[in-house]
Parts: structure tokens; sequence; C-alpha cells
């Protein structure tokens, strides 16, 4: 069963390798400066480092799919992304992977009766014009400034091939790292807590763990799909909005970076407000959306006669229809597994106000009076009960966040098997400890376990002004719960 | 990898300016081989022509070699084609200095001396037209904002050619004391003198469109 489900993660890998390496080798390839078949190669196997060297390290390794909270409902939810980015991909669109995910996740949302996460949704719609827009602002001055300095440095015409062709691979190679570290997470984080398979050491000197595998699995995945498929939207990106120089395919990989690294770095942000520097502000930027704006900023900069605005409306719808068809197929699919094939596609999800949950609550400083009426009273869908608690009192998108965080029934066990799966995972020695100490515990919140576990352990605390280590525990707890889950 | 990258880029850059060296030393050649004709030296002559066949087997290996690396290596795709184009140019340039040495040994005209000068400003203009292109086709490698310096004055030596051609047929065919078919035999010769300068401005007129698409 675990095979079947992960071909999905496998095929959204696939669309993702076909689609998003145009990111990063499209303008290089529609330039005839690095072939399609070295672009390819180079990106595969750079997008496999990304995603077996990095991809655990990374803050979310469960990826957007991490809210599914079944594992029939997250094999949907990635199939019905990758048919949506495959789809796209056969027309030659550069969309973002990303949206389609979220999309997906909302359709799943819609199904299952979960609350919609408007905020990701906001964030999309906000990317489709911020990162167009800042990219072409960043790729038109690095051009001219780069122009400039071309002119005043006298670069032989030669040199000035070989800087750039140099210059397009090494921002190639460091483009499809961060391709395959960021996006794997996507592709098979879910499985990793489900996932049957050990480690497999080689003669002794090298050794993967089960997640390792799978990461390097999606990564396989990734570059077999740019390999595949990938030439036709690189063609788009490179050669399609707008004829390029190559150095100009140069300007739009670097401003494109630049854009994603500024913009979209929670590093960089931590690091700046770290030393009492202004942070740039974090906005939503998606990659594919960024580089296409990087062209236009080259084409506009030129005099924008040479853009080609018909593709550019085509590529706008196809970024508007992403997460709607994604939505779309997603609950359709959801509806004929769960009717057809008798899929549990989602865990129900209660809420109630208990005893614990009033308490925590009042703890967090929200009056709960006015609730009185519906205590003790279960809600069978987080929608409904949000309803109610709205119609009763007027809270804040984060007081709501509180209420729905504390009500949400979660009735969990520790049991001996999740601590032995446990005990084999790379959690920290400390961490097993507390997890054996609460074996054959049951917990009604979620929130109740993870307070259970901060207090047997201060490595299950999370430190206010420490991201990073607020991250790792963050994704620790997901974990530990996720082996909960899958063991009961 | 990018310092070997380098290296081959380096490897090609000196094969373009040798090759470049060739196309100018052919015209410094036939202004040679022609003025030892003219002075009836005809050993200085065979030493000429014996020079500008080599230089002109030197480029035509030099232009191949380019050219290979241009495709195999797939060298500048935004503007192979155009610096294809201007490698055959500037060989036929090379060709028609030497071809020029050649049809002076094979036909023998008989210059009369008061035509020597004239025919003498009129290779010079030409050749001058040649290094002109020369000077744009290196420019157009390393510093493209400079062609336009050079390309200006293929057009004034390529004029002045001109005038000094047509002031030697006119002299030519005044002279009454010489046969119909020597005078032919001399404005042949003055006009494939000047065609050189010919060739080197329609050189100039595609090297100026090349730069053009490069600057876009």
């Amino acid at each position: 069963m675990f095979a079947i489900f992960l071909t999905s993660g496998l095929f959204l890998g696939w669309s993702l390798g076909a689609n998003d390496a145009a990111n990063v080798f499209g303008t290089a390839v529609g330039t005839r400066m690095i072939s399609f078949r070295k672009a390819a190669i180079v990106c595969g196997i750079f997008v496999i480092f990304g995603a077996v060297i990095s991809g655990a390290g990374a803050a979310k390794t469960l990826g957007e799919l991490g809210a599914v909270n079944a594992i029939a409902g997250a094999f949907v939810v990635a199939l019905a992304a990758a048919v949506t980015v495959y789809w796209l991909t056969v027309l030659g669109y550069p969309v973002s992977t990303t949206q389609a995910i979220v999309g997906a996740i909302i359709g799943w949302d819609l199904f299952s009766g979960a609350l919609i996460d408007f905020g990701a949704l906001e964030k999309i719609v906000l990317s489709w014009f911020i990162s167009p827009i800042l990219a072409a602002i960043f790729s038109a001055l690095l051009y001219k400034v780069i122009a400039y300095g071309i002119k005043y440095a006298r670069i032989h015409m030669f040199s000035l091939d070989a800087l750039t062709r140099s210059g397009l691979l090494l921002a190639g190679i460091a483009g499809a790292y961060s391709l395959g570290a960021n996006n794997i997470s996507n592709v098979v984080g879910i499985f990793v807590p489900i996932s049957p398979l050990s480690d497999i050491s080689f003669l002794g000197w090298f050794k993967l763990n089960a997640a390792q595998q799978l990461f390097l699995l999606g990564g396989v995945s990734i570059a077999v799909g740019t390999f595949t498929y990938g030439k036709k939207v690189m063609l788009t990106v490179g050669e399609g909005i707008t004829e390029m120089s190559p150095v100009a395919a140069f300007v739009a990989v670097l401003a494109n970076a630049i854009v994603l690294f500024l913009f979209a770095s929670q590093n960089l942000q931590a690091f700046l407000l770290g030393h009492g520097l202004p942070a740039f502000p974090l906005v939503p930027v998606s990659s594919s959306q960024a580089i296409v704006g990087s062209v236009i900023g080259i084409g506009l900069i030129k005099g924008g006669r040479g853009i080609r605005w018909r593709v550019l409306g085509e590529i706008s719808m196809a970024w508007i229809a992403t997460p709607i068809v994604a939505v779309l197929i997603s609950f359709i699919s959801l509806f004929i597994l769960q009717n057809v094939f008798q899929q549990k596609t989602y865990i129900p999800v209660e809420y109630q106000i208990t005893a614990m949950a009033e308490l925590r609550i009042r703890e967090a400083g929200i009056p709960v009076d006015s609730l009185a009426d519906i205590r003790a009273k279960t809600y069978p869908t987080a929608a409904q009960f949000q309803k109610a608690v709205s119609q009763r009192m007027a809270l804040s998108a984060r007081e709501i966040n509180v209420v729905m965080a504390a009500t949400e029934i979660d009735r969990t066990m520790v049991t001996s098997d999740a601590v032995k799966r446990a005990n084999g995972s790379a959690l920290k020695d400390d961490q097993k400890r507390a997890l054996r100490k609460l074996w054959g515990k049951t917990f009604e919140h979620r929130w109740q376990l993870e307070k259970a576990l901060a207090e047997a352990s201060p490595e299950w605390r999370v430190k206010p002004g420490d991201k990073e280590q607020s991250n790792e525990v963050l994704r620790d707890l997901d974990y530990v719960y996720r082996l909960i889950r899958a063991s009961e | 990898m990018g310092e070997s990258i380098l290296k081959k880029r380096a490897g090609i850059e000196k094969q373009v300016d040798e090759f470049m060296d060739r196309v100018s030393e052919a015209g410094l050649l036939c202004k040679n081989g022609m003025e030892s004709y003219l002075k009836g030296n005809m050993e200085a002559f065979a030493q000429a022509m014996t020079s500008i066949r080599e230089t002109e087997h030197k480029g035509d290996a030099l232009r191949r070699s380019i050219e290979q690396d241009l495709f195999t290596k797939t060298l500048i795709p935004e503007s192979r084609g155009d610096v294809m184009e201007l490698l055959e140019d500037m060989d036929a340039l090379l060709d028609r200095l030497t071809g020029l040495i050649w049809q002076f040994e094979i036909e023998r005209p008989d210059i009369c001396p008061e035509f020597h000068d004239d025919f003498k400003e009129l290779l010079h203009y030409s050749v001058e037209s040649v290094e002109a292109d020369v000077r744009s086709c290196r420019a157009f490698f390393k510093d493209i904002h400079a062609v336009n310096d050079h390309i200006h004055k293929v057009s004034f030596w390529e004029k002045e050619s001109d005038k000094v051609s047509t002031r030697l047929q006119r002299a030519i065919f005044r002279r009454q004391d010489l046969h119909l078919s020597h005078k032919m035999h001399l404005r042949f010769f003055a006009k494939q003198v000047d065609r050189i300068a010919d060739e080197a401005e329609d050189v100039a007129d595609r090297l100026n469109i090349y730069v053009i698409k490069r600057m876009l």
C-alpha cells in the first residue's frame, strides 16, 4: 500500500522536474548557451544532491501536504497537484508547483470540512503580482549595470561567452540544488513517518537513513521529469517570451535568485534582524513566476518591442488556472476515492470546548463566557465549530487560531510501537526518553501531548527568540505526532 | 572547469587574431609584390608571390579551425552565424589580394611608367580599406563600441580608391598611342585593384549590421 501511495508523490516529483527546471536552466537552454541534454543532466544531479543533503534539514520536512491528515487523502492531493502541473507542462507554461499543491489541499479542505487557509490563498494571489514585478525591477537594473560593466571592461567576445556560460552553469547548479532542497519535502515528506524502509549502509562508509532514501527516490523522480519532459517549458521561458542574449539570460537567473534570496529567505531575515540590521520584508515569491518577471524586465529595458504579450497573457492565465484546476481535480478525485473505492481520505476532526481547552483559552487571555452554551458540545467539522464561535463572539484571526487549536479533538495514545519507532529515528536521546515516559498515556488534544513532552524534557521546549531551534522542535513534534498516529 | 573553458577561449581568441594578422599581412605583401613588379624586380615579385600564397594557406587553415571550434564547441550561439560570415568575407578579401598578385604573374600586364604612381596609389587605398576592415573586425570581437570608429574609414578609403580608379582609367583611355586591347587590359587591372576596396566596403556594411544585432 505504501508503494502505491508513494507513486503519486513521485509523479508530483516528475511534474515538478518537468516544469520547475525551467526556472533554473530555461534561459540558458533558450539562448542555446547550454544544451538541453547537459542542462538536464546537471540539473538532475544537483537536484538529487539538494534533496538528499539539504532536504532533510528543511524547516518543513513534511511539506505542504502535512496538513492532510489521512495518507489516502495525501495521495489524492499530491496526484491532483501533479496532474495539474503535468497538464500545464504539456502546454509549455511555467507554473508554481507549490501553488498547485496548495490548491489541491484547499480541495481537500473543502471535501473534509476543514478550515480553508485563506492566508495561503492570499499569498498565491499576491505572488502573481509581487514575484514578476520585483524580479522585473531587479533584472532591469542588473542588466543596465552589467551591460555598463561589459562596455567598459572591453571583454573579448569569446571570453564573455565563456564567462556567461560558466555563470549560467554555476547559477543553474545552485538553483538546481535549492530546487531539490526546497521542494523535496512536498514530494515525499508526507511519506517519511509511514515509511517501512530501513537504513542502508554502503560498505560501511556511507549510510542512507530511511528519510534520505525517500528523498533520493523523490530527487530521482524530479531529475527524470526534467530529462524526459523539461524542454518545452524551458524554451517558453528562454525564448518564448522574448529573444534574449546570453548575458540577458544570465541576468535573468541572477535576478531571480536575488529576489528569492532577499524577499523569501527566512534565514537572511533572521540574520539581519539578529545583527540589528533592517531586514527586507518577507513576501510571497514564487520562483516560477519570478523568472518570467526577470525575462520581462530585460524585454522592457530593451524597449519592450520584442516581448510577445500574447504568450505572457497565456502564462498569466496558466498561473490563475493552476490552483483552481488543482482544487477541482482534488475535490472530484477525493469524492471518487472515498465513495467508489471506500478509502479513508480524511480523518474527521471534531471540535469541543472541553474543560482543559477552556482553561487553555483563558490562559491565552481570551474570555470564553459567551461560549457557555456550546461548552461540551461536539462539532463534527472545523467549519461548523468556527461558525458557531463567530456567531457568539468577534475574534481576531490570531484569537481564532488559538481557540481552534485548543478545542481540536485529537485523541492519541503513545503506544509501544510508536516509542519503538521513535527509538530508531534521528530524534535526540533526551527527546526519546521523554516520549518513553509518556508511554501508555492518552491525550484528548494534540497540544496536551506537546505540553506533556515539553514538561518531560527541555529538548521538547520551544525557546522564544531562537527561530531555528523552534522550527526544529516544531518539526520534531510533527514527526512524533505522525509516528503516534501511524502506529495506532 | 572554468579555467579550462577560459583557456579554450584564449585559444580561439588567438586564432581569430592570427587570422586577422594574415589578412593584414596579405595586404602588405600585395603592395610589395606590385611594387616589385612595377620596378621589374621579378625575383622580389616571385618572393612576394610565394609569401602571399603561404599567407593565404595559413589564413584558410585558421578560418577552418575557428569555424570548426565555433560549431563543435557551440560557442557564441547568438552571433555564430554572423561571425562565420564575417570570417568568410575577410577570407574572400585575402583571396582577392592573393588573386591580384597571381593575375600579375599570369598575365604580365605591360603597365606604362606614367601609370605606375596611380596604380600604386590605387592599391594603397584598397589595402588601407582592407586594413580598416581588419581593425573594425578586431574591435567587433574586443570592443564593439569602437567598431564605428573604424568602419567609417573603410568608406573613406573606398571613395579615394574610386577617385584614383576613375582618373587612372580616364588617363589610360586618353592615350592615343596604345592599342585598344592594351587599354582594356590595363583597365581590367585597374578595376581588379579597385574591386578590393569595393568588397572591403561591402564587408564593412555587413559588419555594421552584425554590430547592431549584437547591441540589441
